[in-house]
């Protein structure tokens, strides 16, 4: 779990760093299971597995992918 | 210079976080001020729900999750009100491909296996695990799958709203009747039947079936406005 | 400083180890990342380990699930001596319920934040915090 967190935080691609945060929410949620705790587990899969994730990926395809992609567009800011 | 800043404030901070937490005794009681007592017996004892984390949730906490659902309406509203660039045309998604018929005909055969599982996981909140939430987010990700396999699946917004209102009127109107009958809101005013039937803890079930209509509603809102969002 | 990292057996401790590291890393991602998306990565990882450090704590060791199954209840009566004996050996439930409300309170500003981010992109057509000038602080 902290080798996915890592990786999230390292990815300079940021869809595979979204990807990385979905297992993060994966194995929490096998972690809730085993402190005994099925109702968290349950939110946790189907929110931070599911939707958060979704929600990433709408907004990377309306921004940029990489993150040099933002050096690089040294556009000035207009207006 | 800023990353070495950043660092020796992030090892303070775990140094002294840790030293909090290794004081703890890991798999003992640490709250010891009997608010879990009093929970786990007058769960099963006065309300009749088999499921703590329910009863807390719905009725010893009911007014925080009135609180909450306001929280999720409210993110619902902001995102549609700040992604808002005019008028957009219907049909008019921003899809990077179209799905195969493989893709299109499976989620057409799993759509009402999940909206059936979303149902039943919040009916049967107060006996097993999950509950109005769980339930309300499992018919997001159902409408999720269609949206995202067919390039002209329209979710109404007005029954969306409709749906999302009524559940809320529901759930307000019951705590206030609660608070007629009860003297506080929320009052478990019906009669609260046997331990681990279905038809058992009074209002709590039919609050957590508002709450996951409103949770469902208000999710598949929230996917419908960022999906039909386009440069 | 008087706490023994060394002492303990570090096995049992490891939900609390992992649940800092993962809060430490998330608050590096969030402080030193100049990526937008990447900060608001960083704050849902942060929101992730306060969420496993508040249920660990809850912990009982060999505790059940907070919930009167049929196949916990057996076919004892429920008299209050029978409630508090089973209630004994369950987790703490209030930290689960908390939890619960914070998971879905955190989707909901995880969300908002999103948005913001699109709209900061449409305005300025960049991500980047530096060139961003008036987030500068």
């Amino acid at each position: 779990m902290t080798g996915a967190a890592v990786y999230s935080v390292v990815q300079r691609d940021l869809l595979y760093a979204v990807i990385g945060t979905g297992v993060i929410s994966l194995i929490l949620s096998i972690l809730f299971l085993f402190l005994q705790a099925p109702d968290v587990a349950l939110t946790e899969a189907a929110i931070g597995v599911a939707l958060t994730t979704i929600i990433f990926i709408i907004t990377i395809r309306n921004t940029v992918r990489y993150e040099e992609d933002s050096n690089r567009h040294s556009k000035p800011a207009s207006k | 210079m800023k990353k070495i800043l950043v660092l020796s404030l992030l090892a303070v901070f775990g140094v002294y976080l840790a030293e909090v937490l290794f004081k703890i005794d890991f798999g003992h009681q640490f709250f010891l001020n009997g608010v879990k007592d009093f929970y786990l017996t007058a769960s099963p004892d006065k309300l009749k729900v088999a499921n703590v984390v329910t009863s807390i949730v719905v009725n010893f906490r009911g007014f925080d999750t009135l609180g909450e659902v306001t929280v999720l309406f409210l993110a619902t509203t902001a995102m549609s009100s700040i992604l808002y660039k005019g008028r957009h045309k219907l049909g008019e998604r921003a899809v990077l491909f179209s799905s195969s018929r493989i893709v299109m005909t499976g989620s057409k055969l799993l759509f009402p296996a999940i909206i059936l599982l979303g149902v039943y996981v919040f009916v049967h909140g107060h006996l097993t695990p999950g509950g109005g939430f769980q339930g309300g987010v499992i018919i997001a990700t159902g409408f999720l799958l269609m949206l995202l396999s067919y390039q002209d699946y329209q979710v109404s917004h007005v029954v969306l709203s409709v749906v999302e209102s009524l559940a809320g009127i529901t759930f307000a109107s019951i705590g206030l009747i609660g608070l007629l009958n009860g003297g506080t809101f929320l009052h478990n005013f019906l009669h609260t039947g046997v331990l681990n039937n279905l038809l058992s803890g009074g209002v709590i079930p039919i609050i957590y079936i508002a709450v996951g209509f409103k949770v469902g509603a208000e999710l598949t809102g929230l996917i419908y406005t960022a999906l039909n969002e386009k440069d | 400083m008087e706490f023994k990292l060394f002492d303990l057996s570090i096995v049992e401790y490891a939900f609390f180890v992992t649940s800092v590291l993962i809060i430490l890393i998330g608050l590096y991602a969030a402080l030193v990342k100049k990526t937008l998306i990447k900060i608001v990565i960083g704050l849902s990882i942060l929101d992730a380990g306060i969420n496993l450090l508040l249920i660990s704590i809850g912990y009982l060791k060999a505790g059940t699930a907070p919930i009167f199954s049929p196949a916990l209840v057996k076919n004892m009566p429920l008299t209050l001596e029978n409630i508090k004996k089973l209630s004994e050996g369950m987790v703490d439930p209030v930290p689960q319920a908390l939890v619960l409300t914070a998971i879905v309170i955190g989707f909901g500003v995880t969300a908002v934040a999103l948005s913001l981010v699109i709209r900061l992109y449409r305005h300025h057509h960049t991500l980047n915090i530096d060139e961003i000038k008036n987030l500068k602080w």
